[in-house]
């Protein structure tokens, strides 16, 4: 008996074992990997872009093609300074912006409203979704000219596009959620007293919402993707136009500049969307992460 | 034979329970079940697993109807859900959303009370179940024992008069389950509700109740009835060591047994 005290005393005093020493290199270690992993990513993006600035001083590939960090950085500049050559950089990103945003907000909000109602009312839901599936098997880029000749040039045929590619999307998702909700959650709010209005605002919509927020992850991108097709088909501004510009012009640095652009907004957005979720979603363990 | 003023709270009158099963076939839950239970009394219902005895609950809310028989809710037939029935559910019911009071204060708001008041009743309820210091607390901090009791607050802020529980406590540890046994009888002996506890337990259902219902395998009906005449009030913790709580079990037991036999039996085959 005694034995094993002493064995535990001596144990428990080792040195570097105590409570705050294994907190402190705890702490340690998980600051060593933060450390490692930018390095890491930042190490990787260098060496890809070097790696590619290389390539095309050296010819190995054709600059003429696939341009050169240098140069895409070159025209940025050239564009935020000067401007394109269509107007200034700001104009085309603020059209192409608010395209997508309306197309993303209309199209979210119908998809939502839509796959609820549909999601709550099961006859409604099987006479309906045949036609869903139909429509939902058009690619929905074919869309773009039909909506142009119907719509125009301007902004409402680009949020129409944006609208049909984010809908889809969030109706199934919204429907998906509500149809997974817990029946005990349900049945339980029923018998507290809850109304079939009361059932679906207090119960059903916050229930599906962590479905819902993975579709409007991805389908920001979506609303973007609608816009620049829609500008490729057919406009007077817009980021797709620049792109459009620089192909017809073999400026290959104007097209991977105008990508670049378009990356770091999905990437904005995308950020904005998760503190949006995570503030919303307080009340789960863990905040769930982008889907994809 | 004397009038009675006052109608039972709840009968089942030779009530049966048909499903459709996915595949079309129909599946009797419960036949020609038959039972009464008196205001204020508390009612234990035990049978095998998966012999119909959520379906009975199912049938006094309301949510559920019967293909044969009559249900009736204070003497009278249930049309719909009915706002003087409570529920407890075996399954983590709350909304996780919400924080422990916003969950508690839910059937007031529902039913129309201002916030104010409902959020000062809920308070008050919380305070009885021993977590005022949890209000601000979501469902998932909380361990399983605590959302049991933040689910019995849900309840009985809306004052039941009928409170029927679905094997509220089967997924607790053994001691946390009696101290909500405990919990229960306190809040049941404050509010004078006529209860109905569904449970595979049969000790839980002698040591909380009036009347003990033993079902019989599947389709289910009344195989017997016990009258435990233990005294009130009753320290759970302690009950199952008096002679006369195991006499009752034995002699319960003896009869629930050859049921769960079958039961197994049946689903061995």
């Amino acid at each position: 008996m005694t034995d094993a005290i002493v064995n535990i005393s001596t144990a428990s005093f080792r040195p570097g074992t105590s409570d705050a020493e294994i907190e402190a290199a705890a702490a340690k270690a998980a600051a060593h990997r933060r450390h490692a992993v930018t390095f890491w990513r930042l190490g990787i993006l260098v060496v890809f872009l070097g790696l590619w600035e290389i390539a095309g001083r050296m010819a190995w590939i054709d600059p003429f093609f696939y341009a050169m960090p240098s140069t895409i950085a070159g025209r940025l500049y050239e564009w935020t300074t000067e401007g394109t050559s269509e107007g200034p950089l700001w104009y085309h990103l603020y059209v192409t912006m608010e395209e997508s945003v309306l197309g993303f907000v209309t199209g979210s909000v119908a998809g939502i409203v839509i796959g609820v109602a549909l999601g709550r009312n099961r006859m409604a839901a099987d006479i309906f979704s045949i036609y869903i599936k139909v429509i939902n098997s058009i690619p929905r880029v074919v869309l773009a000219p039909i909506f142009i000749m119907i719509l125009g040039l301007g902004l409402a045929s680009k949020v129409a596009l944006a609208f049909v590619m984010v809908f889809f999307v969030v109706f199934h998702n919204a429907f998906q959620g509500v149809r997974e909700a817990d029946r005990a959650m349900i049945a339980n709010a029923r018998i507290l007293g809850a109304s079939d209005w009361q059932l679906t605002r207090s119960v059903i919509v916050p229930s599906a919402m962590s479905w819902i927020f993975a579709s409007l992850h991805v389908s920001f991108g979506f609303a973007i993707i609608g816009a620049i097709v829609g500008e490729f088909v057919g406009s007077r501004y817009g980021i797709g136009l620049l792109i459009n510009i620089a192909k017809g012009s073999f400026d290959a640095a104007g097209m991977y500049a105008a990508i670049v652009i378009v990356m770091v907004v999905a990437l904005g957005a995308e950020y904005l969307m998760t503190l949006v979720e995570s503030r919303l979603a307080k009340w789960r363990p863990q905040p769930l992460h982008e889907t994809q | 034979m004397a009038v009675e003023k006052t109608a039972p709270a709840i009968e089942l009158i030779n009530v049966s329970r048909r499903f459709l099963s996915p595949t079309g076939k129909s599946l009797t839950a419960i036949r020609d079940f038959t039972m009464t239970v008196e205001r204020g009394e508390f009612v234990a219902v035990v049978g095998p697993t998966g012999c119909g005895k959520s379906t009975t609950l199912n049938l006094v809310t309301g949510l559920a109807r019967p293909s044969a028989g009559e249900v009736r809710v204070m003497g009278a037939p249930v049309k719909g859900i009915d706002p003087r029935i409570g529920f407890v559910f075996q399954t983590d019911a709350l909304f996780p959303w919400r924080t422990v009071i916003e969950n508690v204060m839910a059937g007031p708001v529902f039913r129309g009370r201002p916030k104010a008041q409902a959020q000062a009743s809920a308070r008050d309820w919380l305070a009885r179940v021993g977590l005022a210091r949890f209000e601000q607390h979501y469902p998932h901090q909380l361990s399983g024992g605590m959302r049991k009791r933040v689910a019995l607050a849900q309840t009985f802020i809306n004052g039941p008069e009928i409170l029927l529980m679905d094997e509220p406590f089967s997924a607790l540890d053994v001691q946390t389950r009696v101290l909500m046994h405990e919990e229960l009888l306190r809040l049941w002996s404050e509010a004078k509700a006529s209860v109905v506890f569904v449970t595979h337990d049969l000790e839980e259902a002698i040591a909380l109740a009036d009347k003990v219902y033993v079902l019989t395998a599947g389709p289910a009906t009344v195989k017997s009835v016990y009258t435990i005449d233990l005294p009130r009030p009753r320290v759970v913790a302690d009950i199952r060591y008096e002679q006369s709580f195991i006499d009752y079990s034995r002699t319960i037991w003896a009869d629930l047994k050859e049921e769960v036999e079958t039961s197994y039996a049946r689903a061995a085959a």
